[in-house]
């Protein structure tokens, strides 16, 4: 019985294939939105979820520059005072806190032999790793007398070794960085492409030291910004206060001024791309259901001129012995099939523009199976919802009338 | 099955359209056996009640008085679920419109009542195709309505009222849309399975050449029966040569006999 009422919808919904398509074009964009946003939004949370954890569930870190209204901070290492005795100061002072460590970054060309790549190069002290837990598979890091005696040293990323050394072993190699020749002590291992479509691994580390005078001419004691790891996740609140409290008296803050730096707990970070992306993903929900609302219309606009149409094969079918529910159920068969038929080329369309999407841009993708099983239920569900108004005004037409129908 | 079986009792049944403040009467209380095996013709003119009276016969419609029993069963107060049932178990129904569904094959035309029973496809395909044998349709099994002439259309339409084994065949007008050849070719058909299947048939006609056919000729008028006349001697329809057929449809149409 199931069978015979799918069989004569297909045949029925094949008979105005136009018709078909056009009426469950709303539904088809309303499942594709939701398979792409639900596939784009679960990837953008894994991608900040890895994120998160690559840069460790205890970091803190801070800029100089007090932080904007909208939580955006000041540009990095504009140079409003903070400095490596801060960084220090921390580190010693703030029991809650583990280690900390000062950072200035810039660009800089690497070469080795005929190969050369252009990276990100990092001066720090040797808590830099300690912070980011960041251990070496090959070498070691740089240490507190290489920082002293602003050794020509260099850590590399696993980035790097791939594209100057084509994955040979760099220990001892000697590399350019700038117009600095440095010698490769250790690699570091690979946390791979995560974070906000950036390659963690495409960096350099030299001695602070090293960098201010041989990579970036930047005398003094300014930094760009520090890192600061908690002992635990669960200090984080109070490293924070009391990373906050020290900052304002070595800066000799007012009770009344504003910090001159901004502290940002990297949970808090995650927290609000976390809720721009729950927005996105909202707003697109929401476009999905006008267009499965707008879609469900239709399908009840269509099987609506469908019971019209063939009120005679209606009138038929009693005459011969189909009850009421029988009429009601083919002509509900005939709305679920094609609002799944709907639904699984939605399906499909949100799948294949997820993936493109995915492989076009710097976005990941993520396809959500239980949400594709969803849409098409929905979808389904919708056939049910919409086509029983017209399924029920089948039914109950009378049989003599039907048949008299012209 | 004997002759003195009845297979319909009507006793008084009236049917009254209310449209508004237009009441009208449409049958005035008609009272009416018919015995298994008969072959009865229901005429008279347009507008007298024959219709009403063929769907109230065939379980579609529930008379406003008086009492019907089916096959021994009380059918006059059934609900419309209980009527589609004795539709399905007990009638065959023929109109004059052929009433088949389009884009669909003889074989599953005549298989839908069987389909409505919940029975197997294998068994409603094997009754669907000896139906079709019967009425002499076995090599057109897979052709659809348009790919049919009228009378064999009807004949399918005949297949599908005989494949469930109706205690009753009712036809509307039968032979409304068929020229007189095919006319000649149904009324054949038909006399055969009452002849020789035992079958009981009832049937609505303007004409009396059609209505001569059967054995027994029932005359409704204002929704009353006037007359109920059994015929001594039926004609025999025949299929004529197309020549002769087209010469003597006028003056069948003028209704001499
Ligand atoms: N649904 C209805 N509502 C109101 N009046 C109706 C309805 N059906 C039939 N009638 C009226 O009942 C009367 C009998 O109609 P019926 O269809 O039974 O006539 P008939 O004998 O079959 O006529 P014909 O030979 O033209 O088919 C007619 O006057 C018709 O107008
Ligand atoms: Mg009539």
């Amino acid at each position: 019985m199931i069978y015979m009422a799918m069989r004569l919808a297909l045949f029925s919904l094949m008979r105005n294939k136009v018709r078909a398509v056009l009426t469950v074009l709303g539904i088809l964009i309303g499942v594709a939105a939701v398979v792409a946003s639900s596939a784009i939004g679960a990837g953008a949370k894994e991608r900040i979820e890895s994120q998160f954890a690559s840069l460790g569930v205890n970091v803190l870190m801070v800029w100089p520059g007090a932080s904007a209204a909208g939580g955006a901070r000041g540009a990095a290492g504009s140079g409003s005072g903070l400095t490596e005795d801060d960084a220090r100061a921390i580190a010693i002072e703030v029991p809650s806190v583990s280690a900390s460590a000062p950072i200035l970054t810039a660009s800089a060309q690497v070469v080795s032999g005929a190969r050369n790549w252009s990276t990100r190069v990092y001066g720090s002290t040797p808590d830099y790793f300690r912070v980011r837990s960041w251990n070496t598979t090959d070498g070691a890091p740089f240490t507190e007398s290489d920082l002293r005696t602003s050794a020509k040293v260099c850590v590399i990323g696993t980035t790097i070794q791939r594209e100057l050394f084509a994955g040979e072993s760099a220990l001892g190699a000697t590399i350019r960085v700038g117009r600095m020749p440095c010698t490769v002590i250790g690699v570091l291992e690979g946390k791979g492409q995560s974070g906000f479509g950036q390659d963690q691994d495409d960096l350099i580390v030299v001695p602070m030291t090293t960098f201010r005078t041989r990579v970036s001419r930047r005398p003094g004691r300014d930094v760009g910004f520090v890192m600061v790891s908690a002992r635990d996740p669960a200090l984080m609140a109070r490293a924070e206060s009391a990373m906050t409290a020290l900052l304002r008296q070595r800066h000799r803050l007012a009770p009344a001024d504003e910090n001159d730096f901004t502290v940002r707990n990297m949970a808090d970070v995650v927290k609000s791309f976390d809720a721009q992306r729950a927005a996105i993903t909202t707003l697109l929900l929401v476009v999905a259901s006008i267009s499965l609302l707008v879609g469900g219309i239709g399908v009840m606009n269509i099987m609506l001129v469908s019971v019209t149409e063939r009120t005679r094969e209606i009138g038929i079918r009693l005459a011969i012995g189909a009850r009421a529910r029988d009429i009601l159920a083919q002509f509900l068969v005939e709305a679920v099939v094609l609002a799944a038929i709907g639904g699984l080329a939605g399906l499909g369309l949100g799948a294949g523009a997820s993936v493109i999407v995915g492989k076009t841009t710097e976005w990941k993708v993520s396809l959500q199976a239980d949400t594709a099983i969803l849409a098409v239920l929905v979808s389904g569900g919708i056939g049910v919802v919409f086509g029983f108004f017209p399924a029920r005004r089948a039914a109950r037409l009378d049989p003599i009338v039907a048949l008299r129908h012209e | 099955m004997s002759e003195t079986t009845p297979v319909i009792e009507l006793e008084g049944i009236e049917k009254v359209y209310a449209q508004g403040e237009v009441i009208h009467r449409a049958l005035r209380g008609v009272s009416l056996t018919i015995n298994s095996g008969e072959f009865v013709a229901i005429v008279g003119p347009s507008g007298s009640g024959k219709s009403t009276l063929m769907n109230s016969i065939g379980c579609l419609d529930t008379p406003t008085r008086g009492s019907y029993r089916l096959a021994g069963y009380d059918v006059s107060k059934l609900d419309a679920d209980a009527r589609a049932l004795a539709r399905n178990r007990l009638l065959g129904f023929v109109f004059q419109g052929f009433n088949l569904l389009a884009r669909t094959t003889a074989l599953e035309n005549v298989e839908l009542p069987l389909v409505y029973r919940g029975m197997s496809v294998k068994d409603r395909t094997l009754r669907a195709a000896r139906a079709l044998a019967l009425v002499g349709l076995q090599s057109r099994l897979r052709n659809t309505p348009a790919q049919l002439s009228g009378g064999q259309q009807q004949r399918v339409a005949i297949a599908r009222a005989l494949v469930t084994e109706p205690k009753v065949l009712l036809a509307d007008e039968p032979t409304g849309n068929l020229d007189s050849k095919t006319t000649e070719e149904i009324l054949a058909l038909l006399q055969w399975l009452n002849r020789e299947q035992g079958l009981t048939i009832v049937m609505v006609t303007h004409e009396p050449d059609v209505a001569a056919c059967t054995k027994r000729i029932v005359t409704v008028r204002d929704g009353l029966i006037v007359s109920d006349e059994r015929l001594a001697r039926q004609r025999q329809a025949g299929v004529e040569p197309p020549e002769h057929a087209l010469k003597s449809a006028p003056a069948s149409q003028g209704g001499s006999q």
